[in-house]
């Protein structure tokens, strides 16, 4: 697990890799935070495109973002979700909360 | 009906042993030729049974963990997670969808409900103070079902 984060134009975005779980989601969470605190983004993309496992404690990440980035008047996007982490997207409710890709959703 | 192969593990309810502990029974697994959504279903589920013994079961301190799995001739595969930590006072209340003890931890509540969408049949036995168990189920397709010959 590894977490790139870049800043450009009000977007921040967080390149996921990996296996998300509840052992590493912590330390994905802090860095997040920190660079949200630091840039305070309109937007905070979340890609998971290199990420190969994940359970609830990925959806735990992304809801408690979404509830960061709501409180700084921002908002959330999901990009590049594989096809395997769909399902527990799906079941968890997130496609009403953040912003997905339409395709992924339909997926 | 006898199980053709089983298999048992134990080990500490460190975090780090999550990743352990859904690779070996998803490698266990192999041996039924799943598909990958299929191993996919089973490492997640599993992940979560641990998880909740890592955050749950043993809050505070470190507890031993112990997994078995066993397949049966009709391609079910069982897997039951068992801790003996503090147990579960409401069972019933436990696997609600987004129920947590854990919202401080930004535990999503989840967990029962990812357990119970990916496999067939869930059951979760457990006593304040004693065992608890969770059963997981899931009967794997045959080639036949996969490649549409059936």
């Amino acid at each position: 697990m590894c977490t790139v984060l870049e800043y450009s134009g009000d977007k921040l975005t967080a390149l996921l890799s990996g296996e998300i779980d509840h052992h590493c989601a912590g330390k994905i969470r802090d860095e997040i935070d920190t660079a949200i605190e630091h840039h305070r983004p309109a937007c905070l993309v979340l890609d998971f495109g290199g990420v190969s496992f994940m359970d609830s404690s990925g959806i735990g990440l992304v809801m408690g973002r979404y509830k960061l980035m709501k409180s700084i008047g921002g908002e959330v996007r999901v990009e590049n979700t594989p096809k395997a982490l769909r399902r527990v997207m799906k079941l968890s409710g997130l496609y009403q909360l953040a912003k997905f890709d339409q395709e992924e959703i339909e997926l | 009906m006898r199980p053709t192969n089983s298999i048992k593990i134990e080990f500490e309810s460190r975090s780090v042993n999550e990743g352990f502990a859904r690779s070996a029974i998803a490698a266990f697994a192999a041996q039924l030729d799943p598909t990958i959504d299929e191993l996919c279903d089973i490492k997640t589920a599993v992940s979560e049974a641990v998880t909740n013994c890592v955050v749950h079961a043993y809050p505070d301190r470190l507890g031993k963990v112990y997994i078995s799995a066993a397949i049966y001739p009709d391609r079910r595969l069982v897997m039951k997670i068992r801790d003996v930590g503090c147990g579960i006072s409401d069972v019933a209340k436990a696997m609600e969808p987004l129920f947590t003890t854990g919202a401080d931890d930004e535990r999503s509540g989840l967990g029962f409900s990812v357990m119970q969408s990916l496999t067939d049949r869930v059951r979760v036995r457990s006593k304040i103070g004693g065992p608890t168990t969770v059963t997981l189920e899931k009967k794997l397709s045959s080639k036949g079902e996969k490649d549409g010959s059936l």
